[in-house]
């Protein structure tokens, strides 16, 4: 359920496939720039109903990465 | 050493020894890193007789005209390894700046400013209203100073709203229903401080005497981007101050110093009113007519020194600003470093001779 979310978001804020989306990093495509870093942000936490600390925004770099940061620091199960 | 090892220390910690060597090996590791990559920026030093041997101390580093950026590309990767390309806010008619980002560049300057803000706004993320309007980060290829200024700052803020529309009018529904939203909370403001003025404090006025008041006592104003236009409707910094808490109650407000050539190790002003260098940057005020090293309360040029520029040969620049060193180490705010202020831009004529000769030199 929480890994559908999730890849949703990711799905719909750069608008690119699952495949795609699974393998995605910071920076790998247009979409996915400082702007759309944001966006992706606040789409997480409205959906999630967190607030991130800066410092995991900043080591939010990957697909993977971020679902680590979500289960490890914000009790999101995967 | 890396910038990562400097990022592990608190931003306002060191005493001037223990700065000025980290920050003078940092920048002669720059200084090296650019003359290998840049050939333009090697062709300076070797113009100017640069000698690593020489160097007792980060003073003692070439620095460029901010200027320079304007007239040439100068880069220290690959046009393919650029990811940002960030434009100063020239106006009309005038040239901009042009700084190319890579991946590290463009990380670590987001790094730094989160420990230097975070130092003074406390590590949870707030509540966010953008002074400004939200076509400003619509070009996300070419970044203004005024995008590249709220993108970098709204990593601090959350459930963040823009208060003006595209037409520049403030949007009174949608600030009046997030201040109940988050009412009894703090609340971040951001804005460049012209903005801030014209199209925000000027309109609360204006509402005020139809009254229509907004409660911001619970507000922190992050404002930046100079006094040049506030200045010639003779506002003071103190005036700015006073009347926006005199209109919405909000009474903490940070000015902060900084520029497109040099983002990310911004240079924020204390409760005291003093604006500070962090460990990630410093300022040093030159006499107009030698460059020599001014004292404290001794007006200069301000050059500006960063340990974060490695895409681009920027990490020591002679700014066309006019500022006042007022201590080092010893502000009553507790922050250690320099502590200063800014006169303002100097004037056009004086700079345009001393830039222009500088750089004629190297064409």
């Amino acid at each position: 359920m929480n890994a559908e979310k999730y890849l949703n978001i990711f799905k719909e804020s750069f608008d690119v496939d699952e495949a795609t989306a699974k393998g995605l990093k910071y920076q790998d495509i247009p979409a996915w720039d400082s702007v759309g870093h944001m966006s992706l942000i606040a789409a997480l936490e409205d959906t999630f109903d967190i607030m991130m600390d800066t410092d995991d925004i900043i080591d939010f770099n990957s697909f993977e990465k971020g679902k680590e940061i979500l289960a490890k620091n914000y009790g999101i199960e995967f | 050493m890396t910038f990562e090892e400097l990022l592990q220390v608190p931003p306002y910690s060191l005493g001037h020894e223990e700065k000025h060597a980290l920050l003078t090996e940092r920048l002669l590791e720059l200084t090296e890193h650019h003359r290998d990559r840049c050939p333009e920026y090697r062709r300076m030093l070797k113009s100017v007789g640069y000698d690593a041997g020489s160097v007792s101390g980060y003073e003692d580093l070439p620095f460029l005209p901010v200027r320079l950026f304007k007239e040439l590309s100068l880069r220290s990767v690959p046009q393919e390894d650029v990811v940002k390309t960030m434009t100063s806010s020239g106006t009309t008619g005038q040239a901009v700046s042009r700084i190319y980002l890579d991946r590290t560049t463009s990380a670590n300057q987001q790094k730094a400013m989160v420990k230097i803000v975070s130092d003074f706004l406390g590590a949870s993320r707030l509540p966010m209203i953008v002074l400004d309007c939200p076509s400003v980060v619509k070009d996300r290829n070419m970044f203004s100073a005024r995008g590249a200024g709220i993108l970098g700052f709204s990593i601090f803020g959350a459930r963040k709203i823009y208060a003006l529309d595209d037409d520049m009018h403030l949007d009174r529904e949608a600030l009046t229903a997030f201040l109940e939203k988050f009412q009894g909370q703090d609340i971040l403001l951001f804005g460049f401080t012209f903005m801030v003025w014209q199209h925000f404090y000027k309109e609360l006025v204006r509402l005020k005497e139809q009254g229509v008041t907004f409660d911001l006592s619970r507000g922190i104003l992050i404002h930046g981007g100079g006094w040049k236009k506030l200045a010639s409707e003779a506002v003071s910094p103190q005036e700015f101050h006073d009347r926006l808490r005199d209109v919405c109650g909000i009474d903490r407000v940070h000015d902060y110093y900084g520029m497109v050539e040099q983002t990310g190790c911004i240079y924020m002003q204390c409760e005291c009113g003093h604006l500070h260098a962090s460990v990630f940057s410093d300022v040093i005020m030159r006499r107009p007519l030698d460059f020599g090293v001014c004292g404290v309360g001794e007006p200069g040029i301000i050059q500006v020194v960063s340990a974060i520029p490695e895409s681009y040969p920027g990490h020591s620049l002679l700014t066309e600003d006019e500022g006042v060193l007022l201590g080092e180490d010893d502000c009553p705010c507790g922050r250690k470093g320099k502590y200063f202020k800014i006169n303002g831009r100097l004037k056009n004529a004086e700079i345009r001779g001393c830039s222009d000769t500088y750089a004629a030199k190297f064409a």
